[in-house]
């Protein structure tokens, strides 16, 4: 076992190499660029491909042409890129072209900062660029999971056929932690639809124009049926003391992590409380949810943000249950905040 | 008996779309004769504009990609860096290549991206309903320009291929016509050269061709290939701008 101290942005290159990324297209923007500047150390060196492109733009139609020829790539970014990003996130999530789109995320609107933030949560979930469409979006809490989550991204990735966005706050893409470094991938699925020279076989086409309105519908069907596959099985979240707890906190990402400390020491001014992570965040873990409306008497959703994700909560409630917020803007809170919110939550619905 | 003239293998049996008088068609054919005798069309990737001819995919018989508007060179680029023995070509027209594209051209020329890229210059958007382009000549009406394009307004028409040969990384840049028979012949070689550049391993070539548009302009077919030849060559002079030899 291969244990090292690894930064959270260079668990993630690194488990993308593992899982045979060989095409990185970037462009600078704190608090990402580790990311970039690791695979242009690493790729070169094993045959693969780094290009720093001269924008967004540029860097995310690198990734629709490198995925394009069935070559595991991805790009690395945070806010404002991401934003530019979108044109291509929508043409590629059409094309149906499978790829890694990383979110180290820093706080909006505009040029907003540079701190931590969730406020991406709605842009990563709702497609994020023009059109019908999702992509799936993993949301890691660790370092190791910075490394886990791009060796799964991948697999769901070329399972679908489908852009996975990673979105970790920037704070996690900084973190050193000790992590497990994981074996290289070695089982890649055949990528019959690739393009790159039509020998022996008819020409591939990639392409996402559809000028009828019966094949764009067909189209749209089409994306739509495999999202439901995807909601059917790829929902993942991590659930700690829900079982008895009368107040449930909903928290994704390096804040989930410290809410558990708030959880244990809620617990310890008598207050049942519990926490639901997602890890997917689309699709959302909405069965996760639902299964504690029995139980609890009152949910809280703590975000890095303005309320974003407390949206999806609520669906999922279906009103069973008071949903709550608690969201601080640029700042990671630390325990004995969340701690104190989660006893006044409790202290006003008198439990 | 001798076939003496054929359809090119590297197009497909597609109908064009392109409106009569238009000379997509014959730009069609000179880029699939060039992968037909080079024998590289199984090695091909070409990547369409948006614009007219966003369809191209359909005529061309190799390996295709439709792009975003302007983000041809960008996926070139990567599928080149990635699949070093393709031969990609990107077919671009004005508003794509010089307008919303301007970046991504730039950039692919001066990083010598060993890509060939098709740029068809008619003066205006085409598909749209002919709207100004940053070629569109001054003087020039068009519906976003109704009182003719003026330097006050609307500055000068841009230069791509003049623009494109002051980077080192460019190998071959030229301009042709398809105006003339003799033309066509010239625009042909220039086509190969720019393939040849890449089989080279030159750099980025790039061939602005000038094209019609007798719709948005217009004008009969013939009118139009006279239009070309008072306005636009004066302007967009013909000829070779970049030429890096081979070693």
């Amino acid at each position: 076992m291969n244990k090292v101290l690894m930064k959270g942005n260079e668990a993630l290159a690194e488990g993308a190499i593992l899982a045979g990324c060989r095409g990185f297209f970037g462009y600078p923007i704190t608090p990402s660029s580790e990311i970039a500047e690791y695979m242009a150390r690493k790729l070169p060196k094993i045959g693969g491909i780094f290009v720093q492109a001269e924008s967004e733009l540029a860097a995310i139609n690198m990734v629709y042409g490198g995925a394009s020829t069935g070559t595991r790539v991805m790009t690395a970014s945070s806010g404002p890129g991401l934003s530019l990003k979108q044109e291509g996130i929508s043409f590629i999530s059409e094309a149906e072209l499978p790829c890694l789109i990383v979110n180290i995320s820093r706080g909006g609107p505009g040029l907003g900062g540079i701190q931590p933030s969730q406020g991406d949560y709605f842009q990563a979930t709702r497609g994020g660029g023009h059109g019908d469409y999702h992509t799936m979006v993993l949301a890691p809490a660790s370092t190791q999971e910075m490394m886990d989550f791009a060796i799964l991204g991948y697999e769901l990735a070329d399972r679908y056929r489908i852009p996975v966005v990673i979105m970790a706050e920037g704070t996690l893409g900084n973190l050193m932690e000790p992590v497990i470094v994981r074996d290289e991938v070695t089982n890649f699925v055949e990528k019959p639809w690739a393009i790159s020279g039509c020998q022996g076989r008819k020409p591939n086409i990639v392409n996402t124009l559809h000028l009828t309105a019966e094949e764009l519908e067909g189209r749209n069907r089409h994306l739509f049926s495999k999202y439901e596959d995807i909601q059917m099985n790829e929902k993942r979240a991590e659930t700690f003391m829900v079982e008895d707890a009368d107040i449930v906190v909903v928290a994704f990402g390096l804040l989930a992590r410290v809410i558990k400390r708030s959880v244990i020491d809620a617990r310890k001014h008598g207050v049942k409380a519990g926490l639901i992570r997602p890890m997917t965040l689309w699709p959302f873990p909405d069965e996760h949810i639902k299964a504690v409306t029995d139980t609890c008497k009152v949910i809280l959703s703590m975000e890095i943000s303005m309320g974003q994700m407390i949206q999806d909560i609520r669906l999922a409630a279906e009103g069973r249950v008071p949903v709550e917020f608690y969201g601080r803007i640029g700042f990671l809170p630390n325990p004995e905040e969340l701690t104190r919110e989660i006893l006044a939550v409790a202290e006003r619905k008198g439990l | 008996m001798a076939t003496v003239f054929k359809r090119p293998e590297s197009l497909t049996d597609a109908k064009f779309h392109y409106c009569p008088g238009c000379t997509h068609g014959i730009i069609h054919r000179l880029v699939a004769e060039c992968l037909d005798e080079m024998n590289i069309r199984e090695k091909a990737v070409g990547i369409c504009p948006v614009g007219c001819s966003v369809l191209a995919y359909e005529y061309f018989n190799c390996d295709m990609l439709e792009a975003a508007h302007g983000r041809a060179p960008a996926i070139a680029t990567a599928i080149k860096r990635l699949k070093p023995d393709c031969f990609l070509f990107t077919y671009q027209g004005d508003g794509d290549l010089a307008s919303i594209g301007m970046g991504e051209i730039v950039h692919a020329s001066a990083r010598g991206e060993k890509i060939s890229v098709f740029f068809i210059n008619n003066t205006l958007y085409g598909m749209t309903g002919g709207q100004m382009a940053p070629t569109t000549l001054l003087g020039q009406v068009a519906t976003t320009c109704p009182y003719g394009r003026k330097v006050e307004n609307e500055g000068y028409p841009v230069k791509m291929a003049e623009l494109l040969a002051g980077n080192e990384g460019s190998a071959y840049i030229s301009r042709v016509a398809v105006n003339s028979p003799a033309n066509v012949v010239k625009a042909k070689k220039a086509i190969k050269k720019a393939f040849e550049t890449q089989a080279k391993g030159l750099g980025f070539s790039m061939v602005e061709i000038l094209s019609t548009c007798p719709t948005n302009w217009g004008l009969n077919p013939v009118d139009a290939m006279k239009w070309m030849e008072d306005n636009m060559i004066p302007y967009y002079p013909l000829g070779e701008f970049k030429v890096k030899e081979g070693k």
